[in-house]
């Protein structure tokens, strides 16, 4: 893979109010690979998405895509530098259908008018190039689709943008077995096809399953960030919970929650194992 | 979220073409899964229609034809624009006090100052812009529910139009033109012509559509119901123009009373402008997708506050219009203009049309569908000679009536998972 990770985070800071969320964060997204981020609930994994997708704006930090330092403040910076986010959510208009999902807030035209069948045909080609074969019409509603179609259709709405970096918040969170290993094997093609994945997961399969990177956060730190072939099912567990295990993770005094001033020595960098 | 209908479907490359068959299962399909659309309103409107005709001869002249859309006009008018705000799953109550405001203004530039009717008209629609931004700022920018800042408004514009019309008199409005519209007829050979640029033009687009889908291999709807659609508009415009071109006048000798009213190019206009406008436009689908989850919209990166704002200031527009048209068919302004029952029978209309009350559905034709319907219910009955009291307490009833249908068939369409 390359040196450069596709996106990169150092030091990000966002309080809400007197709540720090989180506290220097740092993270590296490679492109052709999937990193997982894992995390409590509560450990800031879905704030520190938003400051990603510029739905919130972070206090501090820097990011650097493909090297280069940038500002992302709102989605549309997001979008523009070839970001997108899969929420957990789904975050689709249930009156739409799949085609004005898949196109919304970006619609081709010729002229003032919707260019209806150029949006239809390049969604059927997306859908395709992802091996999607479960959807029987692009015009039928949103909301007449299956759990597994709906995260399908999301996730298909994010790489139709020659999208760089996707960012699946929880894709599997609300899908059966078969489903859940449907969207997995999407996932997986996704890197595959050069992108860099970002999965946020509870789920410790999905994890093993599909990432190369696992990322983990404790109570709003970055407390490691190592390859996944070099760790073990329990030590995520204990990243997730404790926010250390061995020599992975904090070192000194663990934090606890509120505890906002001692925190982040130098050394609670990610990055513990090379 | 449903797990059901995952794996019935084959491929999407073998998906067989549609047929006649095919598209009216489909309809029938979302029909059953809530998705009913106008269907209640059409088929009021034949039954009210049939009803009546057996009851009261004279309700199926072709004069009383033509009282129908001028009486049913401004009503009409208003919710059209109304249709925007319900799409948001907000409620502009005070649509019909702001059609009385504008039409007070109309009046007091057309009537007292004198200007010519072009100048009146726009400062009606003016007005209407300039009570639209206030109040969707109020809503958007403020946050206070749209009930509320719009039952203020209700009671403000109230006593703005008292203000306007200075102790509760009234304002005749004399202006040549701006009495056409709401009582003058087009002549018969215009009607047909507008009829046949209509279907022309409703043709030409759907054929055109139908052929670029074919060229790029997407799946259309069947010819033979691309041509029934056309078909069907040939039938019902060509049966109106002709029966609105037949002499209605008691006695021609004094004058003659013939053609299409011109409120009904005004209507049709508004309309095509406006179905375009949401059907076929970023922004109409912006306030779809609005309507349908804001989060989704914001993530998407829609300017929610704008959409928000926008659709009051079209609200209040259109009722400018309305309020226009209503001043022109009484030939004056009262304290009493665009009160009453005008708001209530406005987002009945819109209801009854199929326009859902928690947003995200409608059509502006749902609101010309249900204003037939309003004004079919005030018509008739005030034919077959029942009080205003009745009139109200009916027509109340088929707005709860509209209400329940939407809300049920809202919860049917949750139980199938098609909404």
């Amino acid at each position: 893979m390359s040196a450069t990770p596709l996106l990169e985070l150092r030091g990000i800071d966002k309080s809400f109010g007197p709540v720090q969320v989180l506290r220097d964060v740092a993270l590296a997204a490679h492109a052709g690979e999937v990193t997982a981020l894992v995390g409590d609930n509560g450990a800031g994994k879905s704030t520190l998405v938003k400051c990603i997708s510029g739905i919130y704006p972070a206090d501090a930090g820097e990011f650097l895509f493909d090297g280069r330092p940038v500002s992302i403040n709102s989605p549309r910076d997001a979008a523009t530098l070839g970001i997108e986010v899969v929420y957990q959510d789904l975050a689709l208009c249930d009156n739409l259908d799949i085609v004005q999902n898949m196109f919304l807030g970006r619609e081709k035209h010729s002229g003032l008018v919707l260019d209806e069948p150029t949006m239809e045909q390049m969604a059927a080609e997306t859908l395709a190039g992802l091996s999607v074969r479960t959807v029987k019409s692009l015009r039928q509603h949103v909301s007449s689709l299956s759990g597994g179609q709906r995260q399908t259709v999301a996730i298909a709405k994010a790489v139709l943008w020659n999208s760089r970096l996707v960012i699946l918040d929880e894709p599997t969170a609300a899908l059966g077995v078969a489903q859940t290993a449907q969207v997995l094997e999407l996932v997986r093609r996704l890197a595959d096809n050069g992108l860099a994945v970002v999965l946020i997961s509870h789920n410790m399969n999905d994890v093993f399953a599909v990432s190369d990177r696992v990322a983990a956060l404790y109570l709003g730190q970055m407390v490691a960030q190592v390859k996944t072939i070099d760790i073990t099912h329990s030590q995520v567990v204990e990243l997730i919970t404790a926010g250390r295990s061995g020599n992975l993770g904090l070192t000194g005094e663990p934090v606890t929650a509120g505890n906002g001033t001692g925190a982040g020595p130098a050394d609670t960098t990610p990055g513990g194992v090379r | 979220m449903t797990t059901t209908a995952v794996h019935k479907e084959g491929p999407a490359a073998v998906t067989p073409r549609p047929t006649v068959g095919s598209h009216l299962r489909g309809y029938w399909g979302r029909v059953r899964g809530g998705d009913i659309g106008a269907l209640p309103a059409v088929l009021g409107l034949i039954v009210l229609c049939t009803v009546f005709s057996i009851m009261r001869p004279s309700f199926l002249t072709a004069g009383n034809f033509a009282n129908l859309f001028t009486q049913g006009a401004a009503v009409t008018l208003i919710a059209m624009g109304l249709v925007f705000v319900l799409l948001l799953g907000e409620i502009d109550l005070s649509a019909g006090f702001a059609s009385g405001v504008c039409a007070a203004i109309l009046a007091n530039v057309a009537t007292k100052a004198g200007y010519p009717w072009y100048v009146a008209v726009l400062a009606a629609i003016l007005t209407g812009v300039v009570i639209g931004t206030v109040l969707g700022f109020l809503v958007a920018k403020i946050g206070i529910p749209s009930f509320v800042v719009t039952l203020a408004g209700f009671l403000a514009f109230q006593g703005i139009v008292l203000m306007l019309i200075s102790g509760g008199a009234n304002i005749s409005v004399n202006d040549e033109v701006l009495v056409a519209i709401a009582n003058r007829n087009l002549p018969p050979t215009l009607g047909w012509a507008l009829a046949a640029v209509a279907i022309g033009g409703y043709a030409a687009v759907q054929l055109l559509r139908h052929r670029k889908r074919l060229a790029r291999g997407l799946t259309t709807d069947p010819m033979a119901v691309v041509l029934a659609r056309i078909g069907g508009l040939t039938l019902i415009l060509g049966i109106a123009v002709y029966i609105l071109n037949q002499e209605r006048s008691r006695n021609v000798l004094i004058n003659s009373l013939k053609g299409v009213p011109i409120v009904v190019p005004v209507i049709a206009v508004l309309l095509i402008v406006w179905t375009f406008v949401l059907q076929r436009t970023s922004y109409g689908r912006h306030v779809y997708a609005v309507g349908g989850n804001k989060e989704a919209a914001r993530r998407a990166g829609i300017n929610v506050d704008k959409i928000r704002i926008s659709v009051f200031v079209i609200c209040s527009s259109m009722a400018a219009v309305g309020g226009i048209v209503a001043a022109s068919r009484a030939n004056s302004v009262d304290p009493n203009t665009g009160g009453s029952n005008v708001l209530l029978y406005a987002v009945g209309a819109a209801v009854i049309g199929g326009t859902s009350l928690f947003g995200g559905k409608g059509r502006v034709l749902d609101a010309v569908l249900g204003g037939a319907v309003v004004a079919v219910i005030d018509n008739g009955m005030g034919l077959m000679g029942y009080s205003a009291g009745v009139k109200y307490v009916v027509t109340g009833v088929v707005l709860l009536l509209a209400a329940s249908v939407d809300a049920l068939s809202r919860r049917r369409a949750s139980a199938s998972g098609t909404r």
